[in-house]
């Protein structure tokens, strides 16, 4: 019996809309359609009407979650287009904002992920964690999410000396932490038997797929910005790119896990060797041109692209964010999984989240449709992980 | 390989059919290139010289016609090297790097939909990608001349 489950398009965990059609045969998934766009803002063609302190600001809401990846590729992009270099201590301090993102993004979802398998525990210690970050950047710079930090040639904030041994502490406070979910992770029979094999995206998949990031990197492919084509202060610190050969739900997780203990060691290392110093150049105008600017975002490579005629404003501006290419990968990663896995593999590439709020069953050979709740998918994956329990024991 | 050798290849493979080299700086690299020989080039990059594809950008120009810039990196190298085809109005057409590259997919269909662009041998155009369903057919968003 082949049946059709459309997942999404909407769900208030998650902050695009996708949708995903998934095709099963009895409790395999056979095919996936994904359908994008429910939430296209046009932000492409406001940005023609924006000049280029305000193109930052726009790009930095397209996402709500890498707030700040999307204005770093920005400024690349500007700063390649004008030729312009920014003063050392203004790389060290964007460095610090994109690295605090990183952990914080990576910490959602590691929450939601655990929530998806049946570990709320793991859910709120997760988020709970996720304030310290969230503290640390409230304090450097007024806000916790869209720090308005960055624009072309300079940031627009200083970190106070004074608050760097608060930061240091801040940091010291989670770094337990993330030896724990560490641990956990690895030591764990229940999520090993969820997580391993599953939703797997081979070396060459992930090639034609052209996926980036925390996708890419589990699949066994180097990439990653900030090694390849380094900006800000990546250069002139020491950390390592962590890549995994087994491309399923668990690489993708420890991947992320290690990305945070990297990130730890380059915000240290960045607070050693900030010198005093100015933080902006203060650029009055850009030249005619072309300009391509790349960020490591918590997700993967966001691409800028822009166009300029010597104005005020960008003549064209293209953006491209990493779940636009990761999404697609679902396409393959899912087929052969069971229902109760799809949503984890769906929100294993980080889609800025899965989602379930809408499920219908539609059986093809009776024609008919059955309405359940995004719940009653988390319930499946919950009554799997509780099954397996029972089986080993715990 | 280093860009040198991948530079060298790609200019004594390609030496005719390059119409611009140009580099803005040493890491960022754009190569104009007519139409037709799009796919084949696109091949070359993705297949032989082992590149990953980015992402594409179409722009209308006010020369009378479209341009694409294909933008294509080499693994652990700083460069972006962008292929980019002029596509002259009213026929704004060129091959499909689809079937070639899957992550081409979307990006071809969103060309499509924003720009007009048809691209020859897309495996699947049938539905829009992200404007909505009942979007009268024939206006095209990032047009200029709409």
């Amino acid at each position: 019996m082949s049946e059709i489950i459309p997942i999404g398009p909407y769900h208030p965990l998650q902050e695009e809309p996708e949708f995903f059609r998934l095709h099963v045969d009895g409790e395999r998934v056979t095919q996936l359609d994904i359908e994008i766009g429910y939430n296209h803002r046009g932000i492409e063609k406001l940005a023609e009407s924006k000049s280029w302190d305000q193109v930052v600001f726009l790009v930095e809401r397209i996402c709500g979650i890498c707030s700040t990846s999307h204005p770093a590729a920005s400024i690349n992009c500007m700063e390649d287009l004008g030729a312009i270099e920014a003063p050392e201590r203004a790389q060290y301090i964007r460095t610090i904002i994109c690295e605090l993102e990183r952990i914080h993004s990576h910490l959602l979802w590691l929450g939601l992920a655990g929530h998806f398998i049946g570990y709320n525990t793991v859910w709120m210690w997760a988020w709970k964690y996720r304030e310290i970050v969230c503290d640390v950047l409230e304090k450097i710079s007024g806000n916790r999410q869209s720090y308005s930090m960055f624009k072309a040639g300079g940031v627009r904030r200083d970190i106070l000396e004074d608050d760097i041994p608060w930061i240091r502490k801040k940091m010291d406070e989670l770094k337990p932490s993330l030896d724990m979910f560490l641990g956990a992770v690895s030591d764990d029979p229940v999520i090993h038997a969820r997580t391993k094999g599953v939703g797997i995206l081979t070396k060459q998949q992930a090639i034609d797929y052209c996926v980036v990031g925390p996708t890419a990197r589990p699949s066994g492919i180097e990439i990653d910005v900030r090694k390849d084509d380094p900006y800000f202060a990546y250069d002139w610190v020491d950390w390592d790119m962590i890549v995994m050969e087994e491309g399923d739900v668990f690489a993708k997780t420890a991947c992320r896990i290690l990305e945070m203990k990297e990130s730890v060691k380059i915000i240290e290392q960045c607070l050693d060797k900030m010198q005093p110093g100015i933080i902006d150049l203060e650029i009055k105008e850009l030249p005619a041109g072309e300009g391509i600017g790349r960020a490591e975002a918590p997700r993967g490579e966001v691409y800028h692209y822009c166009l300029s005629d010597g104005s005020n404003f960008p003549s064209r501006y293209k953006v491209r964010a990493p779940s636009y290419t990761n999404i697609l990968s679902n396409e393959v990663a899912c087929i052969g999984q069971t229902v109760a896995d799809a949503a984890l593999v769906l929100a294993a590439v980080d889609p800025c989240y899965c989602c379930t709020e809408r499920v219908v069953v539609v059986d093809d050979n009776t024609n008919t449709e059955k309405i359940i709740s995004g719940n009653d998918l988390i319930k499946l994956s919950h009554e799997k992980t509780k099954k397996l329990r029972k089986e080993l024991g715990i | 390989m280093t860009w040198e050798e991948i530079k060298k290849e790609i200019k004594d493979k390609y030496d005719k059919k390059i119409i611009k080299w140009f580099e803005h700086n040493d890491n960022r690299i754009y190569v104009d290139i007519n139409p037709e020989d799009l796919v084949e080039f696109a091949e070359y990059l993705f297949k032989e010289l082992k590149s990953r594809f980015i992402i594409a950008s179409g722009v209308d120009t006010p020369r009378g016609g479209i341009e694409i810039l294909y933008h294509f990196d080499f693994f652990q190298l700083p460069q972006v090297f962008s292929l980019r085809v002029f596509l002259k109005k009213p026929e704004i057409e060129v091959g499909s790097l689809s079937p070639i590259i899957t992550g081409a997919k979307w990006i071809e269909r969103e060309i499509h939909e924003l720009l007009g662009v048809n691209f020859k041998n897309h495996p699947d155009y049938k539905k829009h990608l992200i404007l909505p369903e009942d979007w009268p057919e024939g206006k095209y968003p990032l047009r200029r001349d709409q």
